[in-house]
């Protein structure tokens, strides 16, 4: 129902193709097993330093589930939705896809100290889920801020 | 009916209320029965002076176990000024 709301609030993005594919250069470690009580508490410190990698691995960086082009959960969707109507620079953007990586889904909820997903950094900076960005997407924060970092396609183009 | 979280609109409110002393909890239960998705407005003078972020965090730390057993939370939270402006 969520993305209903979305989709009748907002057009659907008018550059289709605005966001490149996920990449999937990092690997995210498998590591030992790990009695599943503990999986949840326990990051390790490969998965640490492959988030580490991934979050700095362009200045907007999006987790997510699914792919910019087939968003799997409608809060995924609506997040990628925001990032396309705020014009984000498609060349300053990368998504990961915590569906393919049940190590990067458990471990990124620890990482940011935040229980769900999607996930947005920028520079490196956690920037909060889909319900602030929408938030500020609304109050005109998001645009302020994306704006100062520099993350937005420039206007002449 | 044997794949609910166990988690009610009622057990949320209550525990907002006594974690954050909320004021004024409404918990709107979205999943259709499996008890998957909820919405939430909380308004509570915890919330002063916080960014949105530390609001969310401050609320998601004291929901932290049922957050992790459900699909969808959204909740939305406001000072008592801010929600009695938006009353008017």
């Amino acid at each position: 129902m969520f993305s209903r709301a979305v989709a009748s609030a907002f057009r659907p993005v008018s550059r289709p193709t605005f966001l490149r594919p996920v990449r999937s250069a990092i690997q995210f470690p498998s590591g030992p097993s790990i009695p599943s009580v503990l999986h949840a508490r326990l990051l390790s410190n490969e998965t640490r330093t492959a988030i580490d990698k991934a979050v700095s691995s362009a200045p907007v960086v999006l987790f997510m589930k699914g792919t910019p082009e087939t968003p799997q959960c409608g809060f995924s969707r609506a997040t990628i939705q925001i990032l396309g109507l705020q014009g984000v620079d498609p060349k300053k953007f990368v998504a990961f896809n915590v569906l393919e990586d049940a190590e990067l889904r458990s471990g990124v909820k620890e990482y940011s100290e935040w229980p769900t997903i999607p996930q947005l950094y920028l520079e490196k900076e956690f920037i909060g889920g889909c319900d602030i960005l929408m938030s500020m997407h609304q109050n005109g924060e998001l645009a302020k801020l994306l704006e100062t970092k520099g993350v937005l396609v420039a206007a002449d183009e | 009916m044997a794949d609910t979280s166990g988690i009610t609109a009622d057990s949320l409110k209550n525990k907002l209320t006594e974690a954050l002393q909320a004021q004024h909890v409404e918990v709107e239960d979205l999943s259709g029965g499996c008890g998957q998705a909820f919405q939430a407005v909380i308004v509570s003078p915890q919330f002063e002076s916080k960014t949105m972020l530390a609001r969310h965090r401050l609320v998601n730390s004291a929901l932290k176990a049922e957050i992790a057993a459900i699909h969808a939370w959204t909740p939305k939270c406001y000072t008592p000024e801010q929600w009695q402006a938006l009353q008017q």
